[in-house]
């Protein structure tokens, strides 16, 4: 990857929203060749999507997110492949992960409240024939997701003149 | 009764010839107004990165608490002169020839104390960190200024130099990327004012401290020079690199005749670096790559935005190699860069530092940290844009 291909991945990936005129001031490119070369990402798919980080408690929205890790037994030929299909098909599942360790795969699943969450899990997950068991972990706070940080502090004030 | 007593007749004849700095002004009217953006600012505008303030954290928890060698840890000036030998292939023995520093600012000083007798002149490279001037008079020294023009986009000549050196010069102190200018020097600019240094039979004070901070090309290290090792007092720290300024963590490196003349100094005046901060370097120099890069990426596209948005509203600025600070001229205003600044401040709410503060030959220019957000960066084009518009 050439330099000014990471800059700009890296400028997008900050703000979706930046202007190709902004990331030309930022970068010294013409905003042509901003605008050509995030054609070119946006067709290889190295730019999958745009979106938004939204805070949905804050909008009031009161979303229950659980993660649930799940063991598997492999059927023959289908490898997990087959397994993440049948889970990511459900909107419900927003993250799925094949995992190294004791469990095989992790799911992140969102609902309007814990009972849903439970229901989903216990009625379309466990009952899927490769899925041996399911441990159900909801999440009560979220701290830091996709990079940023949620809560965070305000910074200590530098000096407004130094030398 | 008691006669009263005048403290100021107390006050050394030294201490009265030292100048009042010229940024004091700045910081009192900045201080006094809202809403106000600095470009003002000579620090970087990230915090330390987080592994290293869990360093130190941890090194608290552990009860590291105690001092150190003199010189400081023995396992940072091993950091220290491995990055040296990795960076620059020059080698620094880290038994003696390395000297860990409260700041370039000490070790600064350090270096000119360990060197001056009463009348010796040292030659300095203007425009220039406020602190140079100062510390050689405090020493006993005269400092002989010399300006780099802006023609010459404030790179300094060996010609420049060697005009200045007299039979009472003991040695020169560049910056460079340099503080106020932004400013850098290639390769072959250093070797000749190499040669000028060994014809002179002079020493070189090399202050490095926004070496990581260099966009175009690649920094030339003045001691890794052919023959100029044991010539140079090699200045570096962390203040700018890894946004340490507060820690208070930087070195010397020379020959082991001056750094052990300067820990003589330090060994007295310090006694040593804290250790919680030199934890901290060991850290940074292991680890701290990923952010210094991450750090430098985002200055350079600041430094895109600040030049090309000074340039658009019609102050000429050229495009600074290193450090953070772009260094427009405002002759076009026809105002001084101290009326510019002040009125700037008071009408527009934008804090710049006058260029001639630094020296003469900065008359007529302005120091704009862009060490501050993409927004505040922007709002600041535009505020002086219709300052200037408004003239
Ligand atoms: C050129 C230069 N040298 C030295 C210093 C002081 O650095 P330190 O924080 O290491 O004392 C500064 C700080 O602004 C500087 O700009």
């Amino acid at each position: 990857m050439d330099e000014q291909t990471r800059n700009i991945l890296e400028i997008l990936e900050e703000d979706a929203r930046i202007v190709p005129e902004e990331i030309a001031a930022l970068t010294g490119m013409t905003v042509e060749e901003v605008s050509r070369k995030i054609e070119y990402l946006e067709k290889a798919k190295i730019i999958r999507k745009y979106k938004t980080i939204v805070d949905w408690e804050l909008a009031g929205e009161n979303y229950v997110y659980a993660i649930i890790e799940l063991k598997v037994q492999l059927e023959r030929k289908l490898g997990y492949q087959a397994i993440a299909e049948r889970l990511y098909k459900f909107p419900e599942v927003r993250s799925v992960r094949l995992l190294s360790g004791e469990h095989d795969i992790s799911i992140t699943v969102r609902g309007n409240s814990m009972k849903q969450v439970a229901f989903f899990v216990a009625e379309k997950i466990a009952t899927l024939d490769q899925v041996q068991s399911t441990a159900t972990h909801f999440v009560l706070k979220t701290y830091k997701e996709n990079g940023l940080i949620l809560d965070e502090p305000d910074q200590v004030k530098r000096l407004a003149v130094s030398p | 009764m008691r006669t009263q007593c005048n403290p100021s007749r107390f006050v050394s004849n030294r201490m009265q010839k030292v100048p009042p700095s010229g940024i004091r002004k700045f910081f009192d009217m900045a201080s006094d107004s809202e809403d106000v953006i600095s470009l003002g600012v000579g620090e970087p505008d990230y915090v330390t990165p987080w592994h290293i303030r869990e360093a130190c954290i941890h090194s608290i928890e552990h009860g590291e608490t105690s001092y150190t060698s003199n010189y400081g840890l023995m396992e940072l000036r091993e950091e220290i002169s491995r990055t040296y030998t990795k960076r620059h292939n020059v080698y620094y023995d880290p038994t003696n020839e390395i000297l860990v520093t409260t700041g370039v600012s000490e070790a600064l000083d350090l270096a000119i104390r360990a060197i001056v007798n009463p009348g010796d002149e040292i030659i300095v490279v203007q425009p220039s960190y406020v602190a140079y001037v100062p510390s050689i008079i405090f020493a006993g020294g005269v400092p002989v200024t010399i300006g780099a023009k802006g023609e010459n986009d404030f790179r300094i000549t060996a010609e420049e130099i060697e005009a200045a050196i007299t039979d009472k010069t003991k040695a020169v102190i560049i910056n460079y990327p340099n503080n106020p200018t932004g400013a850098t020097m290639d390769r072959d600019e250093l070797e000749a004012i190499a040669d000028v240094i060994v014809e002179h039979d002079i020493m070189m004070i090399s202050d490095d401290v926004y070496e990581r901070l260099t966009y175009k090309g690649k920094h030339t290290c003045f001691s890794a020079l052919e023959g100029m090792r044991d010539r140079t007092i090699m200045l570096n720290g962390f203040s700018k690199a890894y946004a340490m300024t507060g820690f208070r963590m930087a070195y010397a490196m020379a020959a082991p005749e001056i750094i052990n003349s300067m820990m003589l100094i330090h060994q007295y005046s310090m006694l040593c670096a804290p250790i919680t901060a030199q934890v901290g370097a060991i850290e940074a120099l292991r680890n701290g790559e990923e952010e210094v890069g991450k750090m430098v990426r985002e200055y350079d596209r600041r430094r895109k935005l600040i030049v090309g948005g000074l340039n658009d509203i019609g102050l000429d600025c050229f495009n600074p190699g290193g450090a953070f600070y772009a260094f427009p001229s405002i002759k076009s205003t026809g105002l001084t860069s101290d009326e510019f600044a002040e009125r700037l401040l008071n009408e527009q709410n934008v804090v710049t530092i006058p260029g001639d503060i630094f020296g003469e030959t900065g008359a007529g220019f302005l120091r704009c940290a862009y060490a501050a957000s993409r927004e505040d960066i922007k709002e600041a084009i535009d505020r002086i844009g219709t300052f200037v518009d408004g003239l």
